[in-house]
């Protein structure tokens, strides 16, 4: 499939399990698990920097409407949407493996541990971003540090379920084409 | 000049960024106005047909619950009629005087309108609700909100033509103001971002006389809401070491994950009271 379309279809799949399941579930009282992020984790290696940054404020404008109050999400989103190339820079194993696959997934990043600190580091600079704006009009910091490492752990493991209950087939691609 | 430009476009993504985080941020911060100016209309009014079609298909798991909370409601209404109440040997016929109640509309200060919560958020620090009623139901900003046993859960704080957006009581900007029941004091209720069954009472004197299971009841100083109206019980009493006021933790009589159907009242005088008030440039 085209790889547009594939994400056109993802972004709003992935906006109508966040809205309708997952902001319904409320884990020991505070703590709601976000899947939505993974629209931007799994956009491809070669995206324009400009253009993710937008395609994340679009992505956070929209899971904000929803929501009432527009600016927690757009801004957690646009962060962690900047930092990805830096985060994928430095994990990336050997030259040109962003040529060779499409986007980001255990086999394309080589190996387990560095696609998990890729997906737990971005997912938690969106966190902590996200639960530090919503702290800054309270006074209880820690309430909220501990609530973002809570719901960072829970978030990896919903997005680790989702990557095994839906394989991705990464073809490998020749530099050639 | 070309100096800037080379700046520009070397550090186009930074720059870009810094755009839409301060943005973001600016959202954030100035969020009413630009709400309801920009975006208010277009986007409340898409999010709440798509979350009225969501609330037709999850309303028949809540079919019990709500069938029960109407009974209560309905069971506190029978207990209030005229008829319930005799005085026994006179000779004074009892007659319920509809006279002041019905016909004279002119009287009638608070009006209840009936309403669908057709969205509801407890997981944020800044929780709203939908009601799927907007101006042409008569809803407009700044009516109080009750669910179906009359426990007070918000401010209707926007507006459209078919829905209206409600600041719940759990939101950092939401102060209403709470009485205690046996006492008199009055206090502002505010909301610390936790448990979403608690709020504070702050504002109350330390020679007030509070005791665990006290109810707090909406004051009658704001036009929100009628006198009276339950918020909840006294869950604990903090002493604040640094001034002569209590900080009291309540538990809430509303049970706000559990909400379906709600009363939006109107208050007839608001607009005179607001204008006395603008008068004196004093701000409520």
């Amino acid at each position: 499939m085209n790889s547009t379309i594939k994400n056109i279809l993802r972004f709003f799949l992935l906006i109508s399990v966040q809205v309708f399941v997952l902001d319904k579930v409320r884990l020991h009282q505070m703590l709601t698990p976000y899947l939505y992020m993974l629209f931007i984790l799994w956009l491809p290696f070669r995206i324009n920097r400009s253009l993710l940054m937008l395609l994340a404020f679009i992505l956070g404008m929209t899971v904000d409407s929803f929501r009432h109050h527009p600016g927690f999400h757009t801004a957690a989103c646009v962060l962690m949407a900047y930092f990805r190339p830096f985060v994928i820079n430095l994990l990336i194993p050997q030259e040109g493996a962003e040529t060779n696959y499409d986007e980001p997934s255990f086999r394309s990043m080589g190996g387990v541990l560095p696609y998990l600190i890729y997906l737990s580091t971005l997912i938690f600079i969106h966190h902590m971003w996200l639960f530090i704006l919503e702290a800054w009009q309270f006074s209880d910091g820690w309430y909220f540090l501990i609530k973002s490492i809570g719901a960072t752990v829970l978030s990896l493991a919903l997005i680790l379920i989702t990557e095994l209950l839906f394989s991705r087939n990464q073809r490998f691609k020749t530099n050639t084409i | 000049m070309r100096n800037i430009f080379l700046f520009i476009r070397r550090h186009f993504n930074l720059l870009f960024f810094l755009f839409l985080q301060v943005l973001s941020i600016y959202f954030i911060a100035k969020y009413s106005k630009f709400h309801e100016a920009a975006l208010g209309g277009i986007t409340n009014e898409m999010t709440g047909k798509v979350n009225s079609k969501y609330y037709n298909v999850q309303s028949y798991f809540h079919l019990k619950s709500t069938n029960d909370s109407l009974l209560a409601a309905n069971e506190a209404l029978y207990n209030r009629l005229q008829e319930n109440f005799q005085i026994r040997d006179t000779s004074v016929e009892i007659k319920t005087d509809t006279l002041a109640l019905d016909s004279l509309e002119q009287h009638r200060t608070f009006r209840y309108m009936k309403a669908h919560i057709v969205s509801n958020s407890l997981n944020t620090s800044n929780n709203y609700m939908v009601l799927d009623r907007g101006k042409s139901g008569g809803v407009f900003p700044g009516m109080g909100v009750i669910d179906p046993v009359g426990s007070a859960i918000g401010i209707v704080v926007e507006a459209n033509e078919n829905y209206a957006v409600v600041m719940s009581l759990l939101h950092k900007d939401s102060h209403i103001s709470g009485k205690l029941q046996t006492g008199g004091e009055t206090g502002t209720l505010n909301w610390n971002g936790g448990d979403p069954s608690i709020l504070n009472l702050t504002g109350v004197s330390k020679s007030a006389k509070v005791k665990k299971g006290d109810e707090v009841i909406t004051s009658g100083y704001s036009t929100s809401f009628p006198k009276g109206m339950k918020i909840g019980k006294v869950e604990a009493v903090y002493k604040e070491k640094s001034s002569n006021l209590f900080r009291i933790s309540i538990r809430t009589a509303a049970n706000f994950h559990d909400l379906q159907m709600a009363y939006v009242i109107e208050n007839k005088h608001q607009e005179s009271v607001k204008k006395i008030l603008d008068n004196l440039k004093i701000q409520p």
